[in-house]
């Protein structure tokens, strides 16, 4: 998480003013302004049909832009034919060529740029090394498994040093071991061989584990595109609070406002203070986000200070393993969760009446969903 | 759990197991074979019997041992380097009598005029002729003062090759060789020699189909698979249109068109491009078209299943690594439709070489396939024998095709569709 520090390199890839229609009325791209820069690991994260797929299709040249430029290296791209764009792609399904063999998968792209045998043989054999499958390039892709697919499909991108790697959601169609086990190679690969990512995906967890800045996608616009512990910790909108990581969402109407912070009354009875991120003053409607993990239940009678003290009902309690959850009736909210301390899961009863606190800074004040 | 008691299970129990395991799929297995049984029957029938009688008829030669048994017994120890003997003429004119007295000789005139031409007059002016059952020691004279044939050796190797049961005659006749005096397999004069080049035309008619058939087919088969599937549909109703008409009125379509005052030739000359009819039809040319237009289907719909399995990724990703259009059409998609191609290509050229009816109408003489022959000789001269032996040798030919295919199929089995 320390590469986002550091002095921002000049951009890679640049996007400006991208626009994409496939039918000629609905835009799945509106408007695409996005610098991607040399060595980082960008990841588009967005639900499906918010763009993030077609903007990658259209920066690896399989699809056109309706509108706008983008820019390699500060050469514009638009009209140059995906082959000659010098851009890696691992697809979804690995798209290995079936009737190859590894080896000969891999040399592919060595081959076509006529690399000289001997020189392509070597450097096959360096990606068969690094993907640890240095016994295995005879086989045929039909005979691996999921993840060694995977790392096939990956060595293939690499091996012809492309300035520039896309990745279309990768590890969907592996199980969730195998999955988190190769995020953790993939983000190796791209630190020790210091490459550019641009990495797709929907799953949430994933994107904030590989990423040094994410762009979140939703509707065919970038909310908002940051390092990933600012994305959850100041969420410009309940798009992307909602999107990133878990999310416990209050409704209500702002009274009013002093500078950074705002007094809230909840839709479901009740009044709290929160940060001010995305509203436009007294009296506009709000949804206000709290995180599970900054919510403090306490005992009912017991005493506490500070603004934000809320009456609940406990409703259930959930055992996650490493940690438990509780699911609260708030202010009408009846799926409200509450990450509970270690060992702390069994002294909530049913419907046992309680009060949560939680900071002002940590209740965040966004627009209405 | 359950496995450790499951895999650790003594070989005291496990027999039983098996034999289990045996009673609970046999049950299935009868249920699976009750089903395809009515089917299994119908083939026995239709399909395994017609051919097996076929390849027997193509050897059976047991005519002649029919109508002339006391000969045939005569010349089964004569040497065949001289004349028979006595016995074997005697032999020879108490057979004509009892054929002439049954009305028989002319089944034994007919095959022995296979083989020798002119022998139905020698048997039938014999068996006219001769009154009586000659005088002992006197058979050789008789017979030899009614027709001189049977002073000469070839009149009786010929009995003695068509003695039966079984013969080579006729598949060496479907190959244009025969046998000579001294049973030695040479070629056929060159009069009779014509199935050779009936069956290389028959080849080559086949295999210019085919070629035709692909070239054309592949970029259809192309399109079908990529189209959007509302236009996909209705291409593929194009394509299966020819399919739902009638061999014979698309053939009779192609006369129309093609024939010397067809719309062709008045299309062409009406455009001022040429001055007398082209020849269209009943030659090579008509017989191509024509076959080429009723497979085309057989050879699309192939390619295009093969062509449906192969995901779009594929050209993305060769592009992506920087394989040009062409390279990855050539390198990626072109090897993973060949599947498609042998099994249309084997499909095409195999029903190309039983193909009669077009031949029959569009082609010229020169243009008739082997199957012209093998109807000619069923229904014409009822000549079974050497039908049966075409067609016997066709199934071989095609066989060993079929063959070949599989060879050259095996080795690059590939998975066709992606993983997952």
């Amino acid at each position: 998480m320390e590469a986002g520090m550091v002095t921002p390199a000049p951009a890679l890839v640049r996007f400006s003013g991208i626009q994409k229609t496939y039918d000629g009325e609905h835009l799945v791209v509106r408007n695409l302004d996005l610098d991607i820069r040399k060595g980082e690991f960008i990841t588009l994260l967005g639900p499906s049909g918010s763009g993030k797929t077609t903007t990658l299709m259209m920066l690896a040249g399989f699809e056109v832009p309706t509108h706008g430029e983008i820019y390699l290296s500060d050469r514009p791209i638009k009209n140059v034919p995906p082959h000659k764009r010098d851009i890696g792609m691992v697809f979804q399904n690995y798209a290995l060529f079936p009737h190859l063999t590894i080896a000969e998968n891999i040399a592919f792209p060595l081959s076509v740029r006529k690399t000289n045998k001997a020189e392509a043989q070597e450097r096959v054999n360096a990606a068969l090394r690094m993907i640890k499958m240095e016994t295995l390039g005879h086989r045929r892709p039909g005979q691996l498994s999921g993840g060694q697919q995977q790392r096939v499909a990956l060595a293939r991108a690499l091996v012809f040093n492309p300035q520039l790697v896309l990745m279309d959601e990768p590890l969907g169609a592996l199980d969730k071991r195998l999955r988190e086990q190769m995020q953790l190679e993939i983000k190796q690969l791209h630190e020790t061989m210091g490459i550019t990512v641009v990495y797709v995906t929907h799953d949430q967890s994933e994107a904030l584990t590989m990423s040094d800045r994410i762009a979140v996608f939703n509707d065919g616009i970038v909310q908002q595109i940051d390092r990933p512990d600012a994305l959850y910790e100041h969420p410009v909108n309940s798009f992307v609070a909602h999107f990133i990581g878990e999310n416990n969402v209050l409704a209500g109407t702002v009274e009013s406002v002093d500078r950074d912070y705002c007094r809230v009354a909840l839709a479901g009875g009740g009044a709290v203070t929160a940060r001010v991120v995305n509203v436009s003053g007294a009296g506009a409607l709000t949804s206000l986000s709290v995180r599970p993990e900054r919510i403090v239940i306490i005992p009912d009678g017991a005493s506490s200070d500070g603004p934000n003290r809320l009456a609940a009902k406990v409703r259930n309690t959930i055992y996650l393993g490493d940690h438990a959850l509780a699911v609260l009736d708030v202010a009408g909210n009846g799926e409200f969760m509450v990450k509970l301390q270690p060992g702390s899961h069994d002294s909530l009863g049913h419907g046992e009446s309680v009060f949560i606190t939680f900071r002002p800074e940590d209740c965040l004040a966004l627009d209405p969903v | 759990m359950t496995t450790a008691s499951l895999t650790g299970a003594d070989p005291t129990t496990e027999v039983p197991l098996k034999r289990r395991l045996r009673r609970a799929e046999r049950t299935r297995q009868v249920k699976a074979l009750a089903l395809v049984l009515p089917l299994l029957v119908f083939l026995l029938f239709t399909f395994a019997g017609p051919i097996a009688g076929m390849l027997w008829r193509s050897v059976d030669d047991r005519e002649v041992r029919r109508v002339l048994p006391q000969t045939i017994a005569a010349l089964a120890t004569w040497n065949g380097k001289d004349l028979p003997d006595e016995k074997a003429y005697a032999a020879l004119a108490s057979d004509i009598l009892a054929a002439r007295a049954s009305g028989t000789v002319a089944i034994a005139a007919k095959r022995l005029n296979y083989a020798l031409n002119g022998f139905r007059t020698i048997l039938t002016s014999t068996a006219r002729n001769l009154k009586a059952v000659p005088e002992p020691g006197t058979a050789r004279e008789t017979l030899g003062k009614i027709n001189p044939a049977w002073r000469e050796r070839t009149t009786w190797t010929t009995i003695k090759d068509a003695s039966g049961p079984v013969t080579g005659f006729y598949l060496l006749a479907a190959l244009d060789l025969t046998r000579n005096v001294d049973g030695a397999i040479i070629a056929a004069p060159p009069d009779q020699a014509i199935y050779r080049d009936v069956f290389a035309r028959t080849f080559l008619i086949s295999i210019s189909v085919t070629v035709l058939c692909l070239i054309l087919g592949f970029p259809v088969a192309y399109l079908l698979a990529t189209l959007p599937p509302g236009r996909s549909n209705l291409l593929m109703i194009f394509v299966l249109l020819p399919f739902w008409t009638s061999l014979l009125v698309r053939t009779c379509a192609w006369i129309v068109l093609l024939q010397s005052k067809g719309v062709v030739n008045d299309s062409l000359h009406w455009l001022g491009i040429i001055d007398e009819p082209l020849r269209l039809i009943y030659n090579r040319f008509g017989v191509c078209v024509a076959m080429t237009h009723v497979l085309l289907p057989f050879m699309i719909l192939p390619l295009y299943s093969s062509m449906k399995a192969i995901s779009p990724a594929y050209m993305r990703a060769a592009a992506s690594l920087g394989a040009p259009p062409l390279t990855a059409f050539l390198r990626i998609y072109l090897p993973q439709t060949l599947p498609g191609i042998g099994a249309g290509s084997l499909l095409v050229f195999i029903l190309a070489l039983g193909y009669y009816i077009t031949p029959a109408l569009v082609g010229g003489a020169a243009d008739q396939m082997i199957s012209y022959f093998i109807a000619l000789y069923t229904t014409e001269t009822a000549n079974w024998g050497l039908a049966s032996a075409l067609g016997a040798v066709l199934l071989l030919a095609t066989l060993l095709l079929a063959l070949v295919y599989g060879k050259l199929v095996q080795g690059q089995q590939v998975t066709g569709g992606m993983k997952n």
